[in-house]
């Protein structure tokens, strides 16, 4: 660009600072940085350019500032690293100079440019390039206020596992109301499942049941069970949210746990609590503990939830808490924030054929496994195989089932299986020390204050660790036979096991989906949860107000999920205690007249913020609920439609000077 | 495949800035590499994508252009990145008429786990245009055609 273009637009009022980061070398190595800063003087509107080796750090910011004031800019464009690491601080930092911090415009020359390209010529030129766009678009950048709206201060929290839990008893505990929503009849999760927890072996329901107890007494929790939320509109601090409740047929302040109706119940089926180890009734309480403690009539085996054809429940009942007429409710209620604790599920492992779980009785996986283990399971505690109720005298435990193989199944490390398998290997030997345990590893991964010792322990026990994956599992008469190798010593190995305990990869659950498809809130490659930022936002989610914790997002262990679940808490308490909060000013308006009714834009808006004056004959739209996205700009035939500092004027200029030819 | 005929073709890459932009991003943190003929332009949402830019685009010399937005089902604003592939269809269909080779413009849908994905479309992107002839609606290119 040389001088003559610059007259082009002489009424341009624009005084534009540009400022190129060498980001040490990350940048400064690709791309020269002093060309960029200088080729930059020549653009039209600029009046200012430098360049600094780290523009975000605290002299960088205090140059920014300095220039602003004494070159009185009205707008910057920062050619450094992404708009999603440094747009807030620099923002922020021209803010406090007296700029309007939407006239900060980030040119991206470090992900998108320095770190992607291998020639120095070539990527300096792109790199100016990318600032001259940036530059372009700035011209016409127009200062903007945001709009504020009222933060509701209650607080959503989706899962009651053990990080659900946590942040609902530190939100409550902060003073602000919560709303703690779970699928299933009781709240606990995966944790009241366990025997004991690794490495202290603390029994898991003594440390879990006293923070359920807490959620089913504090004043300032609301508990709905047997629900899921099917929509969530709005925006941060204002989420209207659809809590569907299904009917539990028990009235829970008639109900006294007396156990009658139990008793008296025709059906049997395979509890689930056990993992199909034992039995349950189709009405009944998933285990002692639960929390509400009120049974739950299970409309898919009861017999049909009508007198005619059984009504020995509700006959027995003395209080008369049972009610076949209860339906499902559609709870309405608005929040301030969210937190998504979804959880985990383990990996279907029957779809590996070759380990026969699913055919072979007395192959079971890790749940399984810590029923039997646990006091309150189905054999009170004694390691009896499934199939003769027999104490085994050969087990074998086989990690990594569908974890870490990127061929067939999960590629990630599921992060717990090490050290929950040592557990289980530990405490059979501790209740049959004659027991010959084999644990088949890839390799063991027990990070974790007092892991790796609580391994060695489990070796010192006399527990035979043999590094290999079996190749195949199957059934030989009254024994499973176990086909593996031993790849430290190269010998082939065949193990006559009496029963096979497999640790499953965890897996997201499976409402992780359709919570996903409800917030917008995006998915990794496996179907968890993604972070904002994997290091400096772990429980951010990218959609405002929404926040994710515990193994929803990756594979945790209990003191991580808890740290997880304290840590969306504050974030959420961060949000509610705002006595306002701001809505982003990039949004849509209309030129009204230009707008030619069509109402185009009315059906094309996802947020239904357009809506049309039919006395005026003009679309309206409502900021607020604007989340501008610009759908409907682009939809808009008459150019009625403007995007708030993304202007069609903004975006042909920007293509224009991304494609003018070579300025020599 | 032919012999090289344009050996630098320019492209405009629209990027969406909660998937594909990312995905470039991250491309970047892990240091993949991609061929530096592409500058992008990030957008809210592919929604944003005014059909016109597309031609803008090729008329101001644009070897090839390409939208990238969320997998179907993901976008951050629910249900723009369809209506962006409803009007692509149009642009093609437009593209054809106008005797713009259909190679020239692509529509990807890029999440911002796909890094790998970004760097692949855009090489192979790259990779192709270069064995088309320049594109026949830019300016000096019908320039340099008469004067030959």
């Amino acid at each position: 660009m040389t001088a003559e273009s610059k007259k082009k637009n002489p009424t341009s009022k624009k005084r534009i600072g540009v400022f190129v980061c060498h980001c040490g070398k990350n940048i400064a190595e690709m791309v020269d940085v002093q060309k960029a800063a200088e080729v930059s003087k020549d653009l039209e509107g600029v009046v200012f350019t430098t360049h600094s080796h780290y523009l975000c750090s605290e002299p960088g910011q205090k140059e920014l500032t300095e220039a602003i004031k004494s070159h009185n800019l009205s707008s910057i464009v920062c050619a450094c690293c992404s708009p999603t690491l440094h747009e807030e601080t620099f923002r922020t930092a021209a803010e406090s100079a007296g700029m309007n911090k939407y006239e900060v415009e980030i040119a991206n020359i470090r992900e998108k440019c320095s770190w992607v390209h291998t020639e120095r010529g070539k990527a300096t030129e792109k790199a100016i390039r990318i600032i001259e766009t940036k530059v372009e678009k700035a011209l016409l950048n127009e200062p903007l206020t945001p709009a504020s709206v009222d933060v509701n201060r209650r607080c959503l929290v989706i899962g009651a596992g053990i990080t659900g839990i946590q942040s609902a008893l530190d939100i409550a505990d902060a003073g602000f109301e919560v709303t703690l929503v779970e699928k299933s009849p009781t709240i606990g999760g995966h944790m009241a499942q366990l025997s004991s927890t690794f490495p202290t072996l603390d029994c898991s329901q003594c440390i879990l049941s006293p923070k359920m107890s807490q959620i089913g007494h504090h004043d300032r929790i609301e508990l709905i069970t047997n629900a899921e939320v099917t929509n969530i509109s709005g925006f941060v601090g204002n989420f209207n949210v659809d809590i569907k409740k299904y009917p539990r047929y028990v009235d829970p302040d008639k109900c006294t746990l007396c156990d009658d109706c139990v008793d008296v119940c025709p059906v049997v089926i395979p509890s689930e609590f056990e993992g199909g180890l034992g039995p349950r009734k189709a009405i009944y309480l998933p285990f002692p503990q639960a929390v509400p403690s009120v049974y739950t009539l299970d409309p898919e085996n009861c017999l049909g939830i009508h007198p005619l054809i059984c009504s020995k429940c509700r006959d027995a009942c003395g209080p008369q808490a049972i009610d076949y007429d209860m339906v499902t409710e559609v709870i309405n209620k608005d929040y301030g924030a969210i937190i998504i604790a979804s959880g985990f599920d383990l990996y279907d492992i029957s779809k590996i054929q070759e380990y026969e779980f699913g055919t072979d009785v007395d192959v079971i996986d890790a749940i399984q496994f810590e029923r039997l283990l646990s006091s309150s399971g189905p054999t009170g505690g004694d390691v009896l195989r499934p199939s003769d109720h027999k104490k085994p005298e050969t087990v074998v435990f086989v990690q990594c089932v569908g974890s870490r193989d990127p061929e067939h199944h999960m590629a990630y490390c599921s992060k717990i299986c090490c050290t929950y398998t040592g557990k289980h290997a530990l405490l059979l030997k501790d209740q049959a020390p004659d027991t010959e345990v084999y644990i088949f590893y890839i390799d063991i991964r027990a990070a974790g204050r007092g892991y790796e010792e609580f391994i060695q322990r489990a070796q010192e026990k006399g527990v035979i660790y043999i590094r290999g994956k079996p190749s195949k599992i199957f059934r030989e008469g009254e024994k499973t036979i176990v086909w593996a190798a031993n790849t430290l010593t190269g010998e082939r190995l065949e193990v006559e096991a009496d029963m096979v305990v497999l640790a499953p990869a965890m897996v997201p659950s499976f409402d992780t989906k359709i919570i996903s498809s409800i917030t917008k809130c995006s998915l990794d490659e496996y179907g968890f949860f993604k972070e904002a930022h994997m290091k400096l936002r772990p429980v951010e989610s990218l959609v405002s107000g929404l926040l994710v914790a515990g193994t929803a997002l990756s594979p945790k262990d209990i003191p991580e999920s808890v740290a997880q679940g304290s840590a969306a808490a504050v974030k959420a308490l961060a949000l509610l205690n705002q006595p306002k909060l701001f809505h982003e000013p990039l949004v849509s308006t209309v030129d009204e007249d230009k707008c030619c009714g069509c109402k185009v834009c009315v059906v094309t808006c996802p947020y239904g913020a357009i809506t049309f004056d039919n006395v005026n004959n003009h679309s309206v739209i409502n900021e607020i609920l604007c989340e501008g996205c610009g759908t409907c700009v682009a939809a808009c035939a008459s150019e009625a439609l403007i995007l708030k500092n993304l202007t069609n004027k903004q975006m042909e200029r920007m293509i224009h000077v991304a494609l003018k030819e070579e300025a020599k | 495949m032919s012999k090289i005929l344009n050996p630098e073709p320019k492209v405009i890459a629209f990027l969406c800035k909660w998937c594909s932009s990312n995905a470039a991003d991250l491309a970047g943190v892990s240091r993949m590499k991609y061929p530096d003929n592409v500058i992008t332009i990030e957008t809210p949402c592919s929604g944003r994508i005014d059909p016109n830019y597309i031609f803008d685009s090729l008329i101001e010399g644009a070897d090839g252009v390409i939208v990238a937005g969320c997998h179907p089902g993901d976008c951050h604003y629910v249900v723009g990145n369809y209506k962006t592939l409803k009007r692509m269809y149009l642009v093609m269909e437009l593209a054809k008429q106008l005797g713009i080779e259909e190679e020239r413009i692509r529509i990807e849908w890029i999440s911002s786990a796909e890094a790998k994905k970004f760097v692949t479309v855009m090489s192979e992107f790259i990779e192709k245009l270069k064995h088309l002839p320049p594109n026949p609606l830019k300016p000096e290119g019908l320039i340099q055609e008469v004067k030959h």
